[in-house]
């Protein structure tokens, strides 16, 4: 089966860095940490889909960008559990997860 | 492009490219977090559609399984555990608002010019699937196209990844605070 589907690769792009930039804009503006948490998910997944993508179009016969999509998937999982453990303690020690909120690093 | 052109595919493409697009501005924007977590669960949802659409079979499972069913289930946990679901945020600064989104605006309007300069040459995609032996020949493999060492680095970081939350999250006594 070779069919052709005629979806230029520009589409994709722009989709992609859309939601890239919607992650940037929640870093930036949200105070929550775990909604900072959320749009770095947001960004780790745009840039997936530009791997997959140029995979896909420009190296049809090769599979990197395919395998690191998936090492970045693991290593956006392991980042998110020790993130979470994280919040989950700074909520003990300051009762809130506002970033403004929690400046002391002391141990 | 002439409407007798429009395949499924292209149908396909642009509701999960809505769905990014609507899903993604409201998981940033949303004032009630356990909101902003299921719209993020949309969006990760509609990513694993591209994939689907693009014959990536084996990543857009690997996409709805660990995105979708684990990590957003992580983060609605955590959310119960730290906050309470009616609470509002309080509304930003407008001041804030604006420059942070002219900054993201600046970068969107800037890559999305450089990607529609640039000729890629690539207007179409051939399907081919990718079979579950070539990913798996592929990950164990060492030789030319082997990915046996991210693999391996990749073990050891999930393995790190799990101490540390043990540890990080373990109850302290008293006396080591």
């Amino acid at each position: 089966m070779n069919m052709q589907v005629a979806i230029p690769i520009q589409y994709f792009l722009v989709v992609s860095t859309f939601m890239f930039f919607t992650g940037i804009y929640g870093f930036l503006s949200r105070r929550n940490l775990i909604t900072i948490l959320m749009s770095i998910e947001l960004i780790l997944n745009s840039v997936n889909i530009n791997f997959i993508v140029f995979n896909r179009y420009l190296y049809p016969n090769q599979l990197e960008g395919h395998f690191f999509t998936i090492f970045i998937i693991a290593v956006a999982a392991s980042e998110a559990a020790v993130a979470i453990t994280l919040i989950i303690n700074i909520y003990r020690r300051f009762s809130n997860i506002n970033v403004e909120n929690v400046d002391k690093m002391k141990y | 492009m002439d409407l007798s052109a429009i395949t499924g595919y292209h149908v396909m493409f642009a509701i999960f490219s809505a769905i990014i697009i609507v899903f993604s501005v409201l998981t940033v924007t949303s004032r009630k977090i356990l909101r902003a977590a299921t719209f993020l669960l949309f969006v990760l949802i509609a990513t694993a559609g591209l994939y689907f659409l693009l014959h990536f079979q084996f990543l857009a499972a690997v996409q709805l399984t660990l995105y979708a069913g684990g990590i957003v289930v992580l983060i609605i946990f955590s959310i119960l555990l730290t906050s309470h679901i009616s609470q509002k945020f309080e509304p930003i600064k407008p001041q804030k608002t604006i420059f942070t989104a002219l900054a993201a605006l600046a970068g969107f309007v800037l890559v999305t010019t450089t990607i529609l300069q640039n000729k890629f040459n690539a207007d179409y995609f051939i399907i081919k699937e990718v079979d579950m032996k070539t990913i798996g020949k592929s990950l164990l493999n060492y030789g030319d196209n082997g990915y046996v060492l991210p693999f391996e680095v990749i073990s050891v970081l999930l393995l790190a990844a799990m101490i540390a939350a043990i540890v990080i999250a373990k109850k302290r006594n008293k006396s080591n605070v």
